[in-house]
């Protein structure tokens, strides 16, 4: 596979030196002379210098061929999305996987329609939100491109779905419980499994339904 | 009507200032407040110090009124970005982004982004002249 790694910190120079490894063929591009100096006693014609964003830069690392995969994982989002939107608009390259940085413009990588993104600081947000108790609905899993995501809920006691079978529950459109796990044993969910105090409950559901199906499962109705 | 600017350099702010005196309302965003001294004294158009990005700033400079908007920040793919976002999820008809670079430009221009390329521009200006003094020499030797 050829792979273009656009950017040439610690992200871009990993993923090109793991990808080498894997016996991929890997152009990586880096902009800051300092950094490709560095750069090159490792990857020596591997490494180009220049700015990934600029057209001419993109060809001499053979984007016309096209690559089978571009990564622009640089420090900057824009940058990032600038280079997705060349590779897949300009020069059909099949598959474009961005780095977000800050991850309040993960909406504009959507909106722009360059889905496949990689964003650490929302990942260690999940693992955060995965650790801490207290919340009541955590993130398990983010299907982007199919608008789902999977969320695990702990049932206490007094929940209004404890006792309850499935397909008693009053659950909203657009969401379903999908397995049961009590004692350490995970069961797949059906309509007549019943939720129990103490279950842990997985559920897949579209985004923005999560307050509904909160109240379904955990809150008391009002 | 309403005009939005993103970016108060050189640019941004001759083109506020130039706007805002035919009559325009215009709002300003710049990253840095010390961006409100290039419009002037008693600036009478709106101001709001933060990132073109960030969609918050967007909002508190009324975009969803805005019926035109012109993106000159000092980074090109911070306009490229911008002026997308603010088309596409504003519905905005008018987007004006400058570009530096004529090779994304022109990229942009024909995906139907509404570009202008000063470097374009100066190198046919620039060229024009030099032609110009040619034919002037021609001219005068025959």
């Amino acid at each position: 596979m050829y792979v273009i790694v656009a950017g040439g910190g610690k992200v871009g120079a990993n993923v090109a030196r793991s990808l080498l490894r894997m016996r991929h063929e890997v152009t990586l591009i880096e902009q800051r002379p300092y950094r490709y100096e560095r750069l090159e006693e490792e990857f020596e014609h591997q490494v180009l210098l220049g700015d990934a964003t600029e057209l001419h830069v993109l060809e001499k690392a053979g984007i016309a061929r096209p690559p089978d995969l571009v990564l622009a994982v640089t420090g900057d989002d824009e940058d990032n999305l600038v280079i997705c939107q060349i590779a897949r608009e300009g020069y059909n390259v099949p598959k474009v996987i961005a780095r977000v940085n800050d991850p309040r413009n993960q909406a504009h990588f959507e909106l722009l329609g360059i889905n496949q993104t990689v964003c650490a600081t929302s990942n260690i947000l999940g693992l955060v939100e995965h650790e801490v108790p207290e919340h009541e609905l955590v993130h398990l899993l983010e299907l982007r491109n199919e608008n789902l995501e999977i969320v695990e809920v702990l049932i206490e006691g007094g929940a209004p779905c404890a006792g309850k079978r499935i397909d008693k529950l009053n659950l909203p459109d657009g969401a379903r419980v999908i397995s049961v796990v009590r004692g350490g044993v995970a069961q797949i969910a059906d309509g007549d499994t019943e939720i129990r105090a103490g279950d842990q409950v997985l559920a897949i559901l579209e985004p923005g339904k999560e307050d509904e199906l909160r109240r379904a499962l955990i809150k008391a109705p009002r | 009507m309403n005009v939005v600017i993103v970016g108060s350099g050189r640019v941004g702010s001759s083109i506020a200032k130039l706007l805002q005196s035919e009559g325009w309302d215009v709002t300003v965003i710049d990253e840095k407040e010390e961006a409100l001294n290039r419009l002037g004294a008693n600036w009478p158009g709106g101001f709001i110090v933060g990132h073109g990005m960030d969609t918050e700033i967007l909002h508190k400079a009324g975009i969803e009124d805005a019926d035109a908007v012109v993106v000159a920040t000092n980074g090109d793919n911070t306009n490229i970005v911008i002026g997308q976002v603010v088309k596409k999820r504003y519905a905005i008809d008018c987007v004006v982004v400058r570009v530096l670079d004529p090779a994304r430009a022109d990229f942009y221009a024909k995906r139907g982004m509404q570009t202008v390329c000063p470097t374009q521009t100066a190198i046919e200006s620039l060229a024009e002249a030099v032609r110009a003094s040619q034919k002037h020499t021609q001219e005068v030797s025959a």
